[in-house]
């Protein structure tokens, strides 16, 4: 980063927007020699879309053939997967079930089938409703019949959005944390954007603002889009419902939504959603009886189970939805602007190839790419329920006791494992952001036994 | 303090109920018994209750809730059991009768090996989003639990005016905590026609305080953005609005049941604890339940009486080697809406009477006098009038002689039948 003479900071890429897109894109860029930061109205990355989504990890078997969108996911799939091997980011492959529960939706399989075969995911299997009951014994009455598609994974929808920008920090990118964009001015060669009561100067702009891509598209005198944002509520069970199912059990989607689906979660939860419902405020993330009725409706059919199992939470995420069908991605070399909006329901899944995409296209249109010798690796705390937890890891309790100490005993997050994210790059800037780092507080009790002592926890960092 | 790889009996739970059962089995000549404890701190849930009240039945004196909790847990050390706190069992193994508990603690991972294994997990209560109440997500909202951490361990004021979700005993104790706090309390809300605690409870903590009581209500929204703004109320006449920035969702309880399941212990559909004879036997051999793990909160005298209770049935187990009731030995007890669940849940013939000689049990709606009825193949066993019944109070069914008419072929019945 240099500064020009009034003293604002001057970097070759602004990234905005610090959700998983956003902080994908940081990270790319923060593995070549050039000045980069990242813009995030919000106190912590992650707050938006990324922050309540079904947390699938989707093949994009049934995203429309030649799209951008299949292409990303496509070329994202095994980057993703790759990297949550090497960071330690919790997910699983159990595959996807998509059930057909009358005969027009068994007539539409077909179809499915060739759609993902053209997108290239050819690992998929047509089941007889004998071999769905097989692999799913406790669903509910009526199914006849589905395909099994064994790529289609779940993973921790946070850790992702963490690592990649903990990865971009460490490598160099400055991050502006709340610090909403008010206005960007247009000088030759330079954007000159006022954002969180300072200016930054920057060559090129990435909008990556997610629900506020459209605005941000518009303040720089495009209107290409506009996003039409879509709630979504969901109900996580507690983790004894776990034992339910396998599969991601997915309905035949409509032409407005994937449908609900019932999945586990790498924590060992059940999610149960989203519903859709088109609304006008972006922020909006309540939910409602009806909203919450139609998925116990929907949930006792397809896994009767499930409704004598308690509920551990609920909440709504809003999906950047736009008028447009595909992603939104424009990149104006001319201007030294890239828009990388409307990226709906599948953005956690693609974000790593949306980054690599939207990058080489900068490099295409005159972004100067010199690769740094040195890449600073980065490690996630495992979180996942399949992988080995503190409290269960004895070396590590050998080395510091407070692995030993449970303070949130629902999800068993250790003592020692709080106080490692407040020494992490991104520390948490408040409880819900520990909550996302640690899953403390996330569990069947909400805070019952543990609200206070992490509280005080937290409070005695600051 | 000694951290054991092997005890006679491990009591999982260090609360009223493990640390009453810990000190009878010493009492009772058992050699080594062992409590563990998740907190820092054993005592349990009266730790963080610092009105009076507790000991009634079992200490035969009124404390504190911290002097209760700290009373108990002398008594248990000084009786000779070991207590380790900061210790949480995780895994399950069964072989041969000999049980093997895994724990993590700060001294790392371990097996511990036990002949009996007391389960005192004890109850905690549901808490907002389990309630199914929609509405957004901003801070100020508790359980009474939390709430009393907050204020007495911690010394926090939650907040300036609070609603008060439910309207049983301990809804009145959340509500003390609030106005020691300083903090005013806009309304309680309960779905109930009335108050479930005793009518000079009610005036004492909310009459007095012009506290208004919201009958046959319900919340069907938390609203505010960052904070808590208010919860919409909804009843039979329509809906409003309670302004507020501190919501305390109160009772609902449900058994703390994960290390039963875990350890894959039969449960009970009605109570959500174990499934439990009158010697508080599992289904699971050589394992013991007590306390409100088993059917969720009573007061905390109850829960310790039920303690001593199991100890006993402990030591008879470990001192004759009792085989486990076989499954023709025992009938199940069903209840019938509007009783929600009696405790014990299961009797086996022949057997002793339940702690204190009494089932007790719940009822879901208020009631007009009637009977409860203990049936079995349309032979009435046993019945008790009642003037009437309230939701959230504790009722009890004497143990007597009509027990030992049970036969272990058919299930027992308990219903209400109003006069």
């Amino acid at each position: 980063m240099s500064s020009n003479c009034s003293g604002a900071p001057r970097f070759d890429v602004a990234v905005i927007g610090g959700g998983v897109v956003g902080c994908a894109i940081a990270r790319t860029l923060s593995h070549y020699r050039l000045d980069a930061c990242l813009i995030e109205a919000q106190a912590d990355v992650g707050m938006g879309t990324s922050k309540a989504n079904t947390a699938i990890f989707h093949t994009g078997f049934d995203a429309a053939p030649e799209s951008l969108e299949a292409t990303l996911l496509r070329k994202s799939y095994p980057l993703l997967r790759k990297y949550c091997d090497a960071t330690g980011i919790a997910y699983q492959i159990n595959g996807a079930l998509m059930i057909a529960w009358n005969q027009e939706q068994l007539d539409r399989l077909p179809e499915i089938e060739d759609n993902a075969q053209r997108n290239g995911v050819d690992r998929i299997e047509r089941q007889s409703a004998e071999e769905v009951y097989a692999r799913e014994p406790n669903i509910g009455p009526g199914a006849l019949g589905g395909l099994l598609i064994r790529e289609e994974g779940i993973l921790c929808p946070f850790s992702p959005v963490l690592a990649f920008a903990s990865e971009a920090k460490s490598n160099g990118v400055r991050f502006y944390l709340d610090a909403p964009v008010r206005t960007i001015r247009r000088e030759p060669d330079t954007y000159r954007i006022e954002s969180g009561g300072q200016e930054i100067s920057t060559t090129w702009i990435v909008n990556a603002a997610g629900l506020f891509s459209d605005e941000i598209d518009r303040l720089l005198g495009q209107n290409r889009f506009r996003i039409t944002p879509r709630k979504g509520e969901l109900i996580v069970y507690d983790k004894f419902a776990s034992s339910l199912l396998h599969h991601t059990l997915l309905p035949i989607p409509s032409a407005k939504t994937k449908g609900v689906l019932v999945c586990p979660t790498v924590y060992g939860n059940v999610l149960l959603g989203p519903t859709a419902e088109d609304i006008d405020d972006k922020m909006d993330t309540e939910t409602s009886v009806t909203g919450l009725e139609s998925l116990f409706e929907k949930g006792k059919a397809i896994l009767p189970g499930l409704m004598s199992e308690e509920i551990t939470s609920t909440y709504a995420g809003i999906r950047a939805a736009t008028n447009e069908k595909d992603y939104q991605i424009h990149i104006d070399g001319g201007d030294h602007y890239a828009c990388v909006g409307g990226i709906r329901s599948t953005g956690l899944s693609a974000s790593m190839g949306i980054a690599e995409y939207v990058v080489e296209k900068m490099a295409c249109s005159g972004l100067n790419l010199r690769k740094k010798s040195e890449i600073e690796p980065i490690k996630v705390p495992p979180l996942g329920e399949n992988q080995l937890r503190p409290y269960r890891n004895n070396d590590l309790i050998r080395l510091n006791a407070d692995y030993g100490r449970i303070v949130c005993h629902c999800e068993k997050v250790t003592r020692g494992e709080l106080i490692d994210t407040f020494l992490t790059e991104l520390p948490p800037p408040n409880l819900d952001g520990l909550r996302r780092r640690t899953r403390c507080l996330q569990g069947r009790c909400q805070g019952f036994y543990c609200q206070a002592e992490v509280v005080a926890l937290l409070r005695g960092q600051d | 303090m000694k951290r054991p790889s092997a005890c006679d009996v491990l009591v999982v739970g260090a609360g009223p109920a493990g640390l009453a059962a810990a000190t009878a089995l010493r009492k009772q000549g058992v050699d080594h018994v062992h409590l563990i404890d998740r907190e820092c701190e054993s005592g349990g849930i009266p730790r963080h209750c610092f009105h009076t009240g507790f000991g009634l039945f079992d200490l035969r004196r009124v404390l504190s809730g911290p002097s209760y909790a700290s009373a108990h847990t002398k008594r248990a050390l000084d009786a000779g059991s070991t207590i380790e706190t900061e210790c949480t069992a995780i895994d399950w193994n069964l072989e041969n009768l000999s049980h093997t508990v895994t724990v993590t603690s700060p001294e790392g991972v371990r097996e511990i090996a036990a002949r009996a294994v007391l389960l005192a997990t004890g109850c905690r209560e549901r808490p907002r989003t389990a309630r199914r109440i929609p509405g957004t997500r901003p801070t100020g909202v508790y359980t009474t639990g939390s709430l009393q951490q907050l204020v007495h361990v911690h010394h926090q004021k939650p907040g300036t005016l609070a609603a008060v979700v439910g309207a049983e005993h301990v809804s009145y104790s959340a509500i003390l905590t609030l106005l020691e706090s300083g903090v005013s309390v806009a309304a309680m809300v309960t779905e109930f026609p009335r108050s479930q605690t005793y009518g000079p409870a009610h005036w004492w903590i909310a009459g007095r305080n012009r506290i208004p009581l919201l009958t046959n209500s319900t919340v069907k929204r938390v609203i505010g953005k960052d904070r808590v703004s208010g919860i919409e109320v909804h009843n039979h006449v329509g809906e409003r609005t309670v302004e507020c920035d501190t919501i305390v969702f109160t009772g609902d309880w449900i058994p703390d049941h994960e290390f039963c399941r875990t350890a894959n212990v039969q449960l009970n559909l009605h109570t959500k604890g174990p499934d439990v004879d009158q010697a508080l036997r599992t289904l699971t051999p050589g394992i013991f339940a007590c306390g409100n793990l088993l059917r969720g909160a009573e007061t905390a005298d109850v829960a310790s009486l039920e303690g001593t209770h199991a100890a006993r049935s402990i030591a008879d187990y470990l001192s004759d080697q009792k085989l486990w009731p076989a499954e023709d030995q025992y009938t199940h007890v069903e209840v019938r809406d509007p009783v929600q669940w009696i405790s014990p849940c299961r009797v086996t013939i022949d057997g002793q009477a339940p702690a204190r000689a009494r089932f007790t049990f719940r009822v879901s709606s208020v009631l007009p006098p009637g009977n409860v009825v203990v049936l079995q193949s349309n032979r009435t066993l046993y019945k008790r009038s009642f003037r009437s019944l309230i939701p959230n109070r504790w009722y009890t069914l004497a143990w007597g002689r009509w027990a030992s008419l049970v036969r272990p072929d058919e299930p027992l019945t308990v219903e209400f039948q109003a006069f």
